[in-house]
């Protein structure tokens, strides 16, 4: 061996092992990979989108047989998915207190809301005279939305899983809040991701 | 105490069920393990078996276009063998080997971590592996993929709804790996690092997988995308990309790559990083340029999104916008130059140490630089317009590909084979295996450059018999490449189990991961990882220049 393991003694920079910081318990990162995760999936939406724009730009698929679509109902929805996001957000300030039971309330309200979502999003679905094959807008409008609903279903199930935790006495606690916080990050998501989908499929 | 210090350190989550307590023994590599050394050494050997197998469907390739006629398979079966062959390759072997394998056994140990951030997540990323190979591989039972790598519609959409499906899955399944991956390798990088060490103190292979995970996080989604409109198209009926239908097969096409260009530097960039870390150690010089290589990984990343296209230039794509992507390819020359030059002055004038990870190494610096060169060739819409789908084609991408990522896993293995399983691997066979494979990969690939200019193109069974001669040296050169591996695997194999002791440091290495035993303890280190911050500092002695301040004219100008 031709490297001197003098050589390599030297040189090897080890300073001595610095304190150490001394906290109980090494940091959570569990949200920090959920925004990892979270990108990945922003990225998913954004390639289906992209690929929507594109489909509009170039088809030659003529006006009148373009979907018709109603905006009354799926404005209502609309309302109801942003006014969740500002309930669930309600549970943020009451797990700061350690209040429980505000968390439940304000859990179970936006786990309500999102059921009805789903069921407008249901009911839309069955009063629309196009099919999911009918052209390439329908299946790009059926694919795109029922995409997001199963979203929005993931979204609900984190949701009444925490409610189903939370009856556990000390679950939760000020200290110990990944699983209200990790909903509550992804119902915002969800909540964008329509926001965008809306504009996209509804007003343009 | 271990354990105190244990709870200090980031990374020191409660003990695992597997690993810290029981002793590692060969059947806890078959178990759900979260210790990321199991993990790593299941991901190398899960991948290299894959290898194999693609392997040997590239030597069935290789068999039928020995002579120009239709001779030992037939058509449709060699359409399934080279799609499958390049499917396995990319994403059951490079990309698990050099992301999984590498990334989750040294960054860890490389950072003065205890494990990876998410051990339980990552043992389940390595876990969708095998069955979705086996799903992939199985396929041949029913009928297999038959579209290529790319599966374009709307060739995917008729060539058989079975296989095409299976390829799909298989993917999807590839893909959540991937991106589980990724989580893990970016939350470990920017976390979980030693209290102290900063970014700018840590081996370049972490930087490279950093640029690696970003690509995963943000490509591999668009991807599953594609593959979900796909397979809408394929079985509901829809008309996404069937133009039958009124859809639209280019947005397949961006959308494909967009991932699939990215893919190629999740491929080769985990290998740039190691062999950023290998060169010095067996140069015995700090490595030139540490800035300038690790911020070139980023830009690459960067830039690597924003290219895509190159693969369309025939696709009908306008010229504007041929020239935008054409322009912004060749700028990714110039992070990638950076790199080869700073690997060249890092080994020039050292004292080089000609063992196998190092031969595989400068083979790498010297294969990658020939598809390099290829690469920025066909990068030129002119150019690519004449050869595009052609042998030439294939002969850039095994030469970034093999001569690349391949050489590179080759050098890694060799490198950090004693640290992995205590055991020192046999010289004698490696060189062994470097001279073969070097050999057999030459005589294999660089005659396709002349067979694609003379316009031979790919993906064909059969093909005028103006280039029997050339392609039977490609196949002889293939035959040579298949033997090559039997060395490797025997070396590997044997010394694994009766091979020389190891020591801790058999290099003589800076970096972190040499600084434990061989193979480490569970816990990586007994009490606190040392502080490392300048992982390259070889043969500095006080009073010589430091490498980082040489210029180019002192270069010329020393004495080797
Ligand atoms: C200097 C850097 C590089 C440049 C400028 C470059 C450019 C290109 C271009 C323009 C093509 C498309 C040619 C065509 O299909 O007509 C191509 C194909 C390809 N490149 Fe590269 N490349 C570079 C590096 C790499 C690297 C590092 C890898 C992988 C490690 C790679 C893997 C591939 C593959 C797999 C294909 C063929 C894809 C297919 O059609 O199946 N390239 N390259
Ligand atoms: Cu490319």
């Amino acid at each position: 061996m031709q490297g001197s393991t003098a050589d390599t003694e030297t040189m090897m920079n080890v300073a001595g092992t610095t304190a150490v910081d001394h906290h109980a318990d090494h940091p959570d990162f569990r949200i920090f990979g959920l925004i990892m995760f979270l990108i990945a999936e922003s990225m998913i939406f954004l390639g289906l989108f992209a690929a929507y724009l594109t489909f509009r730009a170039v088809s030659t698929l003529p006006e009148d047989q373009m979907p018709e679509l109603e905006l009354l109902l799926p404005g209502i929805n609309t309302m109801i998915l942003i006014s969740s996001s500002f309930i669930i957000h309600q549970a943020e300030d009451s797990i700061k207190e350690n209040d429980i039971k505000g968390v439940q309330k304000w859990f179970g309200i936006s786990a309500l809301l999102g059921i009805i979502f789903l069921g407008g999003q249901v009911f839309e679905y069955s009063n629309l005279d196009f099919g999911l094959t009918d052209n390439i807008f329908a299946s790009t409008f059926y694919l795109l939305t029922g995409f997001h609903g199963l979203h929005v279903l993931v979204g609900v199930l984190t949701i009444l899983a925490v409610l189903w935790r939370s009856r556990e006495e000390g679950h939760y606690s000020e200290e110990s809040k990944f699983g209200i916080e990790a909903a509550e990050l992804y119902w915002h998501f969800v909540d964008v991701v329509w926001i965008i989908l809306f504009i996209l499929l509804y007003l343009l | 105490m271990t354990q105190t210090v244990q709870e200090n350190l980031p990374g020191s989550s409660p003990p695992p069920a597997h690993g810290h307590h029981k002793p590692t023994t060969w059947k806890t590599y078959f178990t759900f393990c979260e210790d990321h050394k199991v993990i790593g050494i299941q991901y190398l050997v899960t991948s290299f078996i894959f290898y194999l197998i693609g392997g040997a469907l590239a030597v069935g390739v290789r068999a039928e276009l020995a002579t120009p006629q239709v001779d030992v398979v037939s058509r449709e079966l060699y359409n399934q063998l080279f799609t499958v062959h390049a499917t396995v390759m990319i994403f059951l072997w490079i990309v698990p080997a050099g992301t999984g394998a590498f990334g989750n056994y040294l960054l860890p140990l490389m950072i003065g971590a205890r494990d990876m951030a998410f051990p339980k997540l990552n043992a389940v990323a390595f876990w969708m592996i095998p069955p979705a190979g086996i799903l992939l591989i199985g396929s041949f039972l029913v009928e297999a993929p038959a579209s290529g790598w790319t599966s374009y519609p709307p060739l995917s959409l008729v060539s058989g709804q079975f296989g095409e499906m299976c390829w799909i899955l298989s993917l999807l399944i590839l893909g959540t790996s991937s991106i589980l991956g990724a989580i893990n390798f970016s939350t470990t990088i920017l976390k979980m690092r030693r209290p102290g060490l900063q970014l700018t103190q840590m081996p370049l292979f972490c930087w490279a997988m950093l640029a690696a995970s970003a690509l995963m996080l943000i490509s591999t989604p668009v991807l599953a995308g594609a593959m979900i409109l796909l397979s809408f198209d394929l079985i509901v009926g829809t008309n996404f990309f069937n133009p039958a239908g009124g859809g639209e097969p280019v947005v397949y096409q961006h959308m494909f790559w967009f991932y699939s260009h990215p893919a190629v530097y999740i491929m080769i960039l985990p290998v740039f990083g190691m062999i950023s870390d290998i060169l010095p150690v067996h140069a015995r010089k700090p490595i030139f340029g540490y800035k300038a290589i690790a911020y070139s990984s980023l830009a690459i990343s960067f830039l690597g999104l924003i290219v895509w296209a190159h693969h369309m230039f025939t696709s009908g794509t306008p010229p504007w916008l041929r020239m935008f992507f054409m322009v912004a390819t060749m700028i990714i020359a110039v992070p990638t130059g950076i790199k080869v030059f700073s690997w060249v002055a890092t080994i020039w004038g050292g004292k080089l140490r000609l063992n196998s990870a190092m031969l595989f190494s400068m083979g790498f610096v010297s294969m990658f630089v020939v598809g390099g060169l290829s690469g920025v060739m066909v990068a030129s819409v002119p150019f690519d317009i004449h050869v595009h789908d052609t042998y030439f084609i294939v002969a850039h991408l095994h030469y970034v590909l093999f001569g690349g990522s391949v050489f590179g896993l080759y050098a890694g293995i060799y490198h950090w084979y004693p640290k992995m399983t205590g055991r020192m691997m046999s010289e004698l066979w490696g060189k062994i295996h470097f001279v073969l494979t070097f050999i057999g990969f030459n005589l294999c690939f660089m005659p396709m450059h002349w067979l694609g200019l003379q316009g031979m193109p790919r993906r064909v069974a059969e093909y005028d018999p103006q280039f029997a001669t050339v392609n039977l040296i490609c196949s002889i050169g293939s035959f040579i490449l298949a033997i090559s591996t039997i060395p490797f695997v025997v070396n590997a194999v044997w010394c694994w189990v009766k091979g020389e002791k190891a020591p801790s440091n058999p290099w003589n290495a800076i970096s972190l991961e040499w600084q434990t035993e061989s193979p480490p303890i569970p816990t990586n280190w007994e009490g606190d990882p040392p502080l490392i911050t300048d992982p390259y500092a070889y043969g500095l002695k006080p009073g010589r220049k430091a490498i980082g301040a040489i210029r180019g004219s002192d270069l010329w100008a020393a004495k080797p």
